[in-house]
């Protein structure tokens, strides 16, 4: 009885993770059909496929523009939050301090906050310091959110690091930059690699903070919200297209550099 | 900095420095400020907004509490989107919990080998925004869209119109914030040792037992972070109710979204903002204090 039982809440479980991830995909697939028909208006069994709106998006200077600032901000967002979130995460779960505790749970509430508030909240201070808001207020507003993000993903890593490593080599007579380069960095690198993929892929898929933060400045999400609200072109389906596909490759580009360099070191 | 390092003497810690900060904090200070100047300073100057004279900018010079008396009266509708927004995000939390326990008891049970794919494939829909993924919807339920199209191709009557209805901005809150639900939830089993699940069925322990008295209290602490930041993140949305739901219902960051552009009356949508916080702040903190979070992420 009790194996049959199993058996049975196994299948249950496979199918219903299979209809979930089908149902998170279908209005992607959805997407991506709308850009990829000829009409300007989206009917569906799709009559003609064509380039055309693909080919029109990939030509139009507003959009270059576009994925400009969306790359600007990504990459800024990344360094700087590495840098800032390795140490952070360090001081997370490395390091026995006295306002450790009090220091792991604010660092959580940017998490735990509702994104277009905190966008607001943002605007109302630069506009309170004299800021105008362009791309670079919205490279910064990104940074609220993600460095907490990327702090908790490196710490996921320094839990699993044995600080006994570091004090045998600094017992060794290692200096402390030769201890950082030669044994913390090394052991770290997988979490430091998963925190910039997720800095990078998380401000590129950015809507909420860059629609209050970037002021006359636009980005891929926000660009395409102002046209989802108003003037539907199919570029925006074929653009949304684009935009996904660029995150999954270079997810997937991200994903072999890790098992590369596994085996390599293996 | 000196008062710092004179009221924790670090000293052991790093004993060739004579007054040395702990190296924790010292490692701890670049978040902090950036978080001090990031997040903190914006939610002030919102708090000082939310006591200046209404329809005005005159932060810090004014203090009133109009803002909130407007808020607290009945005759205003303001009070309706705050119901809405809490009332879809308790709801969000519920369905959330009942959709994602099945994945995330797969993710850490039964899976196997594939469990990291599987992630993978839970984790990208959080590098698209959420407009992208929510107007795949609308080209979905729209008519003539592929629901619609699908069922009159098989000689049905066509799709029902279930757009810009409540319903469909509830159905679009689950769909965006399950990965928020899923993960804490899977890190939350993923702290059940399995030893203790087979000596309670050794011992003759039915399955519900199992699940009540020792799978789901020691799952708790994820479930709850997952639960928290469901309903915290749903307070706040507004991008379902308006690309999906065309404005049928107005979410409470939509009215401090219109009170900040259309009406400029950035003191309303300061008191606005203040509340939300409030709620959500003291939630947040409330449930992180009842947490050990280095046994969460940490030790496994």
């Amino acid at each position: 009885m009790e194996k049959i039982g199993a058996k049975r809440t196994r299948l249950f479980i496979g199918l219903w993770t299979a209809f979930v991830v089908i149902v998170i995909y279908l209005p992607i697939i959805c997407g991506a059909l709308a850009g990829l028909s000829k009409g300007r208006y989206f009917a569906f069994p799709v009559r003609t496929f064509s380039f055309e709106w693909w080919q029109r998006t990939i030509g139009s200077f507003e959009i270059h523009t576009l994925v400009t600032n969306s790359l600007l901000i990504a990459f800024i967002v990344t360094i700087v939050s590495v840098v800032i979130a390795f140490f952070g995460a360090l001081a997370f779960a490395r390091y026995q301090w006295k306002g450790r505790r009090l220091y792991q749970k604010l660092l959580l509430l940017p998490i735990f906050f509702p994104q277009p508030v905190l966008g607001l909240a943002l605007l109302l201070w630069f506009n309170a310091l004299g800021i105008t808001p362009s791309w670079q207020t919205a490279a910064i507003a990104h940074l609220v959110w993600i460095v907490p993000v990327v702090t908790l993903v490196i710490a996921i890593q320094v839990y699993s690091f044995d600080p006994v490593l570091e004090e045998a080599a600094a017992d060794l007579g290692a200096s402390r930059t030769f201890i950082l380069r030669e044994i913390t960095l090394p052991i770290l690198w997988p979490g430091i690699w998963s925190g910039a993929l997720f800095a990078f892929l998380l401000s590129w898929g950015n809507f909420p903070l860059s629609l209050y933060t970037a002021g006359a400045d636009s980005t891929v999400p926000k660009w395409l919200y102002s046209k989802m609200v108003a003037g539907y072109t199919p570029m925006v389906p074929a653009l949304g297209t684009m935009s996904t596909l660029a995150a999954a490759s270079l997810l997937l580009l991200g994903g072999l550099v890790v098992m590369l360099r596994r085996r390599r070191t293996a | 900095m000196a008062d710092i390092a004179l009221s924790s003497p670090g000293t052991i810690t790093a004993p060739r420095r004579h007054f040395a900060i702990p190296a924790g904090l010292r490692c701890a200070t670049p978040v902090i400020i950036f978080l001090l100047l990031g997040f903190v300073a914006p939610l002030v100057t919102v708090a000082a907004y939310a006591f200046a004279t209404p329809r005005s900018f005159a932060v810090f010079r004014s203090f009133t509490l109009e803002n909130f008396v407007t808020i607290f009266n009945p005759a205003n509708s303001v009070w309706l989107s705050f119901a809405w927004s809490i009332f879809f995000a308790s709801l969000t939390v519920l369905l959330l919990a009942l959709v994602a326990y099945p994945i995330a008891y797969g993710l850490v049970r039964v899976f196997g080998k594939w469990s990291g794919l599987i992630s993978v494939l839970f984790v990208f829909p959080l590098f698209v925004s959420e407009n992208v993924r929510l107007y795949g919807w609308v080209l979905f339920f729209i008519k003539n869209g592929v629901l619609d199209g699908t069922l009159k191709l098989a000689g049905l009557v066509g799709g029902p119109d279930i757009l810009f209805t409540p319903g469909i901005i509830l159905f679009g809150m689950v769909y965006v914030y399950l990965p928020f639900m899923l993960f804490p939830m899977t890190l939350g089993l993923a702290m059940v040792p399995r030893d203790l699940v087979d000596a309670a069925s050794d011992l003759g322990a039915g399955r519900m037992m199992i699940w009540r008295e020792i799978e789901l209290p020691l799952a708790m602490p994820g479930i709850l972070i997952g639960m928290l930041l469901t309903f915290v993140l749903a307070a706040g949305a507004v991008a379902e109710a308006k690309v999906l739901g065309g404005q049928a219902i107005i979410m409470i960051t939509h009215d401090i979204e219109i009170a900040f552009t259309y009406s400029q009356n950035w003191p309303l949508g300061s008191a606005l903002a203040v509340l939300l916080m409030i709620i959500v702040s003291g939630l947040s903190l409330f449930v992180m204090s009842k947490l050990d979070l280095d046994r969460i992420l940490g030790k496994r």
